[in-house]
């Protein structure tokens, strides 16, 4: 059932309006929210809310309880391939957990909490930016690991990151959901402006098998590929490779790629003069689960994230 | 008066960016003034165009006090003035966003990292800054409630209000705050306007930077003495928003005192011209800030009063 969360009047003859698709079948009372589209200009989540959708609607005998799909959390920017929301300074997923006395989209953001809070489990689905290439992975705020690492682990992705608390990142709409004890994963996966239908089909299973587990899912779920393993980064340390010089970037390697001690994954050119301004190679082995993929780039621009599990 | 070179970047398409100071006296790190770190903060720009011909002019009389130094950097990202973008042009991220900076990191990151570099050790910094809501203000001083605050300070401004923030997760990055955290005593002044320059209102601000300059003894400037500035808690502000969206027709402006049920604009409906709703102030009070689109959404933030 196609539910309005947020009907918002716009100027001229037009509401914003903020939709979700409430799946429910069988008795059982858990709730699953896929959510996405908080920045406009990453759709990979798109893939993900068509796809869970489809099969939930063909299976509803394997349905026991609901799931509901929010594929867009801000329309207007999906729309016009705009990261934020138009005419708004701020980041969306920054201002949560909201603010009912505030500006459209404080009380927007308010408004999405409070319709997403109580559920058994919230996915939010992010694909970077239209910057970088990231592997399939969960990140993970520390000050939640215990809770959510055991239950990120049922989405066979290829990377967990739990990574540090940092103040400017309690207005997100994770912490704030899993500070009000709705436990919910935030899903990296991709790149800006396009999908990935390999992850797309990985994160699909992923979700299954975790829904499976939660005991609202009794139907088939897809087996990861042989040898495939979830690495889990509490075990080593993630070193970010910035750029020394600026230029334009040409990555010599895919994401997801194990590098040798010295490997090139890159090199910044510059086309006017024919020249190479920086060779960008590894100094140890590690998993490549960031990779630029924007070729222009400016000095400190994000070359590639490299996880180690020396702890160096 | 020296003009330095604080940052240099090369780009890979355009002219190398550069960040410049303008370096006044010698002796205590007594102010430290940032204006444009937006590309559309053309006002702030202004000021502080105005403030570093101003000092050069005192330098010159030797009204500049001894045993002071004083930084002025008129702008901290020309690119984006340049093109007519807000923010870092190449990623669109906001470097007041990314303070305290790490010199290692990202590119606004480096050039936030950069510039807190030069900017720390002050006793007073000064940022002309912008709101993230399009819309003009009354010209005040702004300081986050850290702890480390001094409000007497900012109301030697002599501007008509000190508004004083609690600060939320996103005001963590940004230059005022950081520079509180690391001693520095920080206002933002709020000129007015964003977008365009106003005279007048620059004025307003340059005079009141110079009046604080005066009063701490950095230079020698007889000015009128200013406002006693009323002091106002950011959360006392009543909001008054938008219950329909459309064309907004503005009755009042900021700094006008207005009566409970007072019609403060119209919003009309953008096909016949019908008064879809009457904004109306809920309280007595004076016009702090007003948003300054033609075209209003549904719950966009019309208006702030101080209550009377």
């Amino acid at each position: 059932m196609i539910k309005t969360v947020i009907s918002t009047e716009l100027p001229v003859d037009e509401h914003l309006l903020i939709r979700k698709n409430s799946i429910s079948s069988g008795s059982g009372k858990k709730r699953i929210c896929i959510v996405t589209g908080t920045h406009g200009d990453e759709l990979e989540g798109q893939y993900i809310c068509y796809r869970i959708g489809s099969i939930l609607q063909e299976h509803p005998e394997c349905l026991d309880g609901t799931v509901e799909i929010y594929p867009a959390l801000n329309p207007l920017g999906i729309d016009s391939i705009t990261r934020g929301i138009p005419s708004f300074d701020l980041d969306m997923n920054r201002i949560f957990p909201g603010d009912p006395m505030g500006s459209m989209a404080e009380n927007t953001a308010y408004n999405i909490i409070e319709d997403l809070k109580g559920a058994d489990l919230v996915l939010d689905i992010h694909s970077s930016n239209i910057f970088l290439y990231e592997v399939p992975q969960v990140r993970i705020n520390q000050l939640t690991a215990d809770r959510l690492v055991p239950l990120a682990r049922y989405l066979n992705l290829d990377f967990l990151w739990v990574h540090e608390a940092a103040t400017v990142l309690e207005a997100t709409l994770a912490y704030s959901l899993n500070a009000l004890n709705t436990p919910t994963l935030v899903v990296e996966m991709g790149v800006g402006m396009r999908i990935t239908m390999s992850y797309g089909d990985q994160l699909v299973g992923g979700i299954l098998n975790l829904m499976r587990h939660l005991g609202v899912w009794t139907g088939d779920v897809p087996e990861p590929p042989a040898g495939h393993r979830t690495i889990l980064s509490t075990k080593g340390t993630v070193e970010f490779i910035n750029a020394s010089a600026s230029g334009v970037f040409i990555p010599l390697i895919r994401q997801s790629n194990e590098v040798e001690a010295g490997q090139s994954i890159g090199r910044i050119v510059d086309p006017l003069r024919g020249v190479v301004l920086q060779e960008v190679a590894v100094d140890r082995p590690g998993f490549v689960f960031t990779i630029r993929a924007y070729p222009v780039v400016y000095e400190g621009s994000l070359l590639a994230r490299v996880y180690r599990e020396d702890k160096a | 008066m020296k003009r330095e070179r604080l940052f240099v970047m090369p780009s890979p398409f355009r002219d190398e960016f550069r960040i410049h100071g303008f370096r006044f006296g010698s002796g205590k790190k007594s102010l430290a003034v940032v204006g444009a770190m937006r590309g559309d903060e053309l006002q702030q720009q202004f000021v502080c165009s105005r403030l570093v011909h101003t000092l050069q002019d005192l330098e010159e009389r030797g009204e500049l006090m001894p045993g002071h130094e004083v930084l002025v950097i008129p702008s901290a990202n020309p690119f984006a003035m340049n093109i007519g973008k807000r923010f870092w042009a190449m990623d669109n991220t906001d470097i007041n966003r990314m303070f305290p900076g790490y010199a290692l990191g990202e590119t606004t990151q480096r050039i936030a990292a950069a510039l807190f570099e030069h900017l720390q050790g002050y006793e007073f910094g000064v940022q002309l800054a912008s709101y993230y809501l399009a819309g003009d203000f009354i010209p005040h001083v702004r300081m986050m409630h850290t702890g480390y605050e001094d409000v007497e300070l900012a109301q030697g401004f002599g501007l008509p209000y000190t508004l004083v923030r609690n600060p939320l997760p996103i005001d963590t990055t940004t230059l005022n705050y950081n520079w509180q955290i690391w001693e520095t005593q920080a206002f933002s002044v709020y000129a007015g306007h964003t977008g365009v320059i106003d005279v007048a209102t620059a004025d307003d601000s340059l005079s009141a930077i110079l009046r604080f300059m005066a009063l701490h003894g950095i230079i020698r400037y007889r000015s009128h003495p200013g406002y006693y500035s009323q002091v106002v808690q950011e959360e006392e502000l009543i909001n008054v928003k938008a219950c329909r969206a459309g064309i907004m027709y503005c009755l009042c402006k900021p700094d006008d005192i207005v009566r409970r049920h007072q019609r403060l604009a119209s919003i009309l409906d953008p096909y016949d011209g019908s008064v879809r709703w009457e904004v109306r102030a809920p309280a007595d009070g004076t016009v702090f800030f007003m948003q300054t689109r033609p075209l209003v959404l549904e719950n966009s933030m019309l208006f702030r009063l101080i209550a009377s």
